[in-house]
């Protein structure tokens, strides 16, 4: 059988503002992904035991309170410390240009900034995925 | 010309410009005709259909007056960081021409968690202002005259502690209640459906909401109790027609749930306000004002018998749509919320707030929330779109635009009647699966370049990273903590935790009205957090649906 | 890694790559597989099924945390369709879960259907011997909800629940007619909903007319899972059947037919596999394919061909 990627779509923090992160789990549904949503309000903790469980490939976070500085690093070092050594993490929302350098050395892949399309998302995990 | 030449005529030059048209794919999915006539107006009755501003079904205007009265509350939504940082930011757009305050609070405050709770960490003072207790809503409002301004808060869950605290300010400062203004949001079905910070479930909520509109009827009778919104739902992604009737769907169901509760529709409709979102579509956002004010109209009158003329009408707070603004080459933002002003004025609005060009990266500076509040301004003094009530009504397209959108949202309502009411309709996912399906489809179709966004799928440049946006400071975290300690180690711990246990104790009671309860308890500086949490324990918490 | 090692230690990582592992057709997953069939058969297996709408995923955390109540561990199986178009899936099911999800002694995971049209996944009952060779002492297994369909899960439950709600509307008979048989208990959710006592009263009627129940007559349990309210009760009525189960020989003979099922179907596979690896090697194939197509050989007689060829 084929090998499907596997994405947890999480939103960490506390903004119920799901939108984005809804068009992107359709889109990687119809890009043939397996697509699993956690819903509003996910502590770190939460987000990085359900990537374990799910043994997903791809953790996609999607974040528009401002609070990413505090709560992307965090879930990159839980799931580090669960020894998910080979995750791509990506992160998504209003991320002020300035705060990507830190997020990137902190572990995060990638960000997609507003106007980013689903394309743009599905190519980068199809060419960055393990 | 008679109506069937006419046709033919219509046709004849349908059928010639259809071919041309082929040429521009882009154009091709708009969803209205070319052009409309005099045809498409067919048994429009002036007098029941559109009627004179301020008369029934009012989709002129709810005033007669309108404009040129006085001009729309311009009321810019302001908060962020610490309540002393807030109350500078208040300040000055009072000092700058704003004619009211409206409130915007932290997610932490929003959904009812102090600013020491770890769930809060990363996001205190981030997306508005950070109120723990009554002390940082006595500094908040510290010199602003609370029996002059009104205020808007946006605050849902909790708009019970909230509207008690502003109330113990204004007391403190010796205005009582009867003298207050203002409004608060105070919609926990949009919250349900679209804008994610709910606490507890409908059951408790709507309790909690009739006790506000049966205590505000008595003591608080020039606040609005709640604004019934759209404005998220179409953030969301929705349609114009599905703002509207999903949004009057909950109106109906807060009308229902009060009426059950025991209270007179006369009481509490008057006080019942909306709030709609200015999107790009000018002439359709107008068309769905007019809409709106007739669909609800119909509504108050024939379903709940509203006898009162003031309970008939839908009186609207606006916003411009914040999802069209574009991280993009921001400054064209300026344009997009000039053309979204436009709408909202030429549809009638009571109050509105414009959207700054930097919204689509982070909180407004000073600067550019001055040129958006300078928007609504120009649109006011400059460019004569107030100097006439409802100066659209007549045009064919948009009265036909009007009766199209009117007709889409009666069709909702009744599907969601049939359902069982827009809380059960929630609680199935159905709303929301709309929601998103308009969502997705409107992603699509800027994806396939059917529908174009300037600067984000043509017309693009190479940008350099854009400087000088607010940045909220981390400290405000630690701050707000320090703050807490010092307020619990201060107050009166006892008469805190009886007030509390008063609370949990009416809380299970639901012959009781909380309001007078909660307002004891914020008076005893019981916490933000500490009120919600005996309710929460009493109440339980809402587990969202979420469909997709 | 050593998988299976790691997952006999209680490693929950070991055991989502073994998940993982089987769902893919990694190259380990036999060996896997192997390792930890010895360390299977303990669990008991409840499968939960019912039409879309009825609650599945919130009465599976509600049950979930009755078992946890009780000191029991609980391994999760939430299955959504694959769509068929683009072979992705949204699997939403723990959503409702969420505050399971720090519980070490529960472990959630979701699977999509991936082709499989009997509301399980085909890999659905290799990943429950995994959660019981990892030591989950209940498993539970959300199946899709389509309705009439989910036979599946009588094949691979011990226990079998389904899961009804009040005002479906008129496929009601239809939903009724396909699930009676495989009920072992009912559960009517959202009983606070108008329309409760007539499905209740027609349930019931039903079982008691369905001729293949005699030995054991499904109970019926009112709950609102949302609020929590009945689970005791429905944990009760399961416990009862299992008790019955055992008791009357029921559970061994299931448990026995299952091993029965999984053997031949692991034979048709194998064979199978063989049968077409043979047939390339055969060569031809694509000739005969055109000769049946244009009506000059039938297909019957090149079968019979091919299996005195190849299977020799």
């Amino acid at each position: 059988m084929e090998k499907r990627v596997r994405v947890l779509v999480a939103k960490p923090g506390l903004d119920g503002h799901d939108r984005g992160a809804k068009v992107v789990a359709r889109a990687l549904r119809d890009a043939g992904f397996e697509v699993i949503y956690t819903g509003l309000r996910q502590t770190p903790e939460q987000i990085a035991e359900a990537a374990l469980q799910e043994d997903v490939n791809v953790i996609a976070l999607s974040l528009l309170s401002g609070a990413h500085n505090h709560l992307f690093p965090r879930i990159v070092e839980l799931i580090r410390e669960k020894g998910m050594t080979d995750v791509l993490m990506i992160g998504g929302g209003v991320i002020p240009d300035a705060d990507i350098p830190a997020l990137k050395t902190a572990g995060i892949a990638e960000v997609f900034t507003p106007g980013t399309s689903t394309t743009t998302i599905i190519d980068y995990i199809n060419a960055n995925v393990n | 010309m008679d109506n069937e030449s006419l046709k033919l005529k219509v046709a004849e030059y349908t059928a010639k410009v259809e071919k041309a048209s082929a040429k521009f794919p882009e154009r091709k999915n708009l969803e209205y005709n070319r052009i409309y006539t005099p045809l498409d107006l067919e048994g429009q009755d002036y007098e029941r259909d559109l009627g004179l501003p301020g008369s029934y079904p009012f989709t002129r205007g709810v005033q007669p007056t309108m404009y040129r009265g006085r001009f729309w509350t311009m009321r810019m939504y302001a908060g962020f960081s610490t309540a002393e940082e807030s109350n500078k930011r208040y300040r000055y757009l009072l000092e700058s021409g704003s004619t009211g305050l409206s409130c915007a609070f932290d997610l932490p405050t929003q959904i009812g968690y102090d600013s020491d709770d770890v769930i809060s960490e990363g996001e205190v003072g981030k997306v508005g202002v950070a109120i723990d207790s009554l002390a940082d809503m006595e500094i908040l409002f510290d010199q602003i005259d609370l029996g002059k301004v009104s205020t808007s808060m946006t605050i849902n869950a909790p708009a019970s502690v909230l509207l008690a605290m502003y109330i113990a300010v204004a007391e403190k400062n010796g205005i009582g209640p009867e003298k207050l203004n203002g409004t608060i949001q105070n919609d926990i079905l949009k919250e349900y459906a679209a804008r994610g910070t709910y606490i507890f479930p409908p059951k408790p909520s709507m309790r909690l909401i009739t006790n506000i509109f049966e205590y505000c009827s008595k003591n608080v009778p020039n606040w609005n109790t709640i604004s019934i919104s759209g404005y998220h739902i179409r953030e969301a992604g929705s349609t114009a027609a599905q703002e509207i009737a999903f949004t009057i769907a909950d109106g109906i169901a807060y009308c229902e749930a009060a009426i059950k509760a025991g209270l007179d529709v006369d009481a509490f409709a008057g006080r019942l306000s909306f709030f709609w979102n200015a999107h790009n579509n000018v002439l359709e956002e107008v068309a769905k004002f007019r809409a709106s004010r007739r669909v609800w109209a119909k509504v108050m009158k024939e379903r709940f018998g509203a006898t009162n003329p003031k309970s008939w009408m839908l009186r609207v707070h606006t916003q411009t749509a914040g999802s069209m603004l574009t991280a993009q080459q921001p400054e064209n933002n300026v344009v997009r919320v000039a053309l979204q002003t436009a709408a909202a004025v030429m549809g009638g609005t009571q109050s509105l707030h414009t959207n700054s060009k930097d919204e689509a990266l982070a909180l407004p500076t000073e600067d550019s929330v001055r040129v958006a509040l300078r928007t609504q301004q120009i649109v006011a003094y400059e460019s004569g779109l107030a100097d006439v009530v409802d100066p659209l009504a007549g045009s064919y397209y948009v009265e036909a635009m009007t009766n199209a959108i009117e007709e889409e949202a009666w069709k909702y309502i009744q599907k969601i009647d049939d359902i069982g009411g827009a809380v059960v309709a929630i609680e199935q996912g159905y709303i929301q699966k709309e929601i998103q399906d308009s969502a997705y489809k409107w992603q699509k179709e800027v994806e396939n370049n059917e529908r174009v966004i300037v600067g984000v799928n043509k017309f693009q440049i190479e940008e350099k990273p854009i400087e000088g946006l607010l940045r909220v400071d981390a400290s405000v975290g630690e701050l707000q903590k320090k703050k807490l300690a010092d307020l619990r180690a201060k107050r009166d711990n006892a008469a805190v935790t009886a007030a509390l246990a008063k609370l949990e104790a009416a809380c299970g009671d639901d012959s009781v009205n909380l309001m007078p309860i909660i307002l004891e308890a914020v008076k005893t500086y019981a916490t933000l957090g500490e009120i919600c949490g005996v309710m929460r324990k009493v109440f339980g918490e809402y587990q969202a649906h979420a469909t997709l | 890694m050593n998988i299976a090692d790691e997952l006999l230690k209680g490693s929950r990582l070991a055991l989502s790559r073994a998940i993982t592992a089987v769902e893919n057709e990694y190259d380990d997953a036999v060996t896997i597989m192997q390792k930890l069939y010895p360390h299977t058969g303990n669990a008991h297996i409840i499968g939960i099924t019912g039409p879309p709408g009825a609650g599945k995923s919130t009465l599976t955390d509600k049950l979930a945390k009755e078992y946890r109540r009780q000191g029991k561990t609980v391994g999760i199986i939430a299955i959504d369709p694959t769509s068929p178009f683009s072979g992705g899936a949204i699997l939403g099911d723990r959503i409702r879960m969420n505050e399971l999800t720090l519980d070490q002694g529960v472990f959630i995971r979701s699977m999509g259907t991936r082709g499989s049209l009997g509301g399980l996944s085909r890999k659905t009952s290799e990943a429950i011997k995994i959660l019981d060779a990892f030591g989950f002492d209940v498993v539970l297994v959300e199946t899709v909800g389509v309705g009439q369909s989910e036979v599946d899960i009588v094949k691979t439950a011990d226990t079998t629940l389904v899961v009804l709600v009040p005002g479906l509307g008129d496929d009601i008979q239809a939903i009724k007619a396909g699930i009676l048989e495989i009920g072992d208990v009912f559960a009517i959710n959202k009983a606070d909903h108008e329309g409760v006592d007539r499905l209740h009263t027609e349930l019931e009627m039903m079982l008691d007319l369905n001729q293949t129940k005699i030995e054991w007559r499904p109970p019926i349990q009112r709950v609102i899972a949302n609020r929590g309210e009945g689970i005791n009760e429905l944990a009760e009525a399961i416990e009862k059947q299992i008790v019955h189960s055992k008791e009357s020989g029921q559970f061994v003979s299931r448990r026995t037919n299952r091993t029965k099922n999984e053997l031949l179907a692991m034979l048709d596979e194998q064979v199978g596999r063989y049968v077409r690896k043979q047939l390339l090697a055969y060569g031809k194939f694509d000739e005969l394919v055109m000769s049946v197509e244009k009506r000059e050989k039938n297909p019957y007689a090149v079968v019979d061909d091919i299996m005195t060829t190849i299977l020799r």
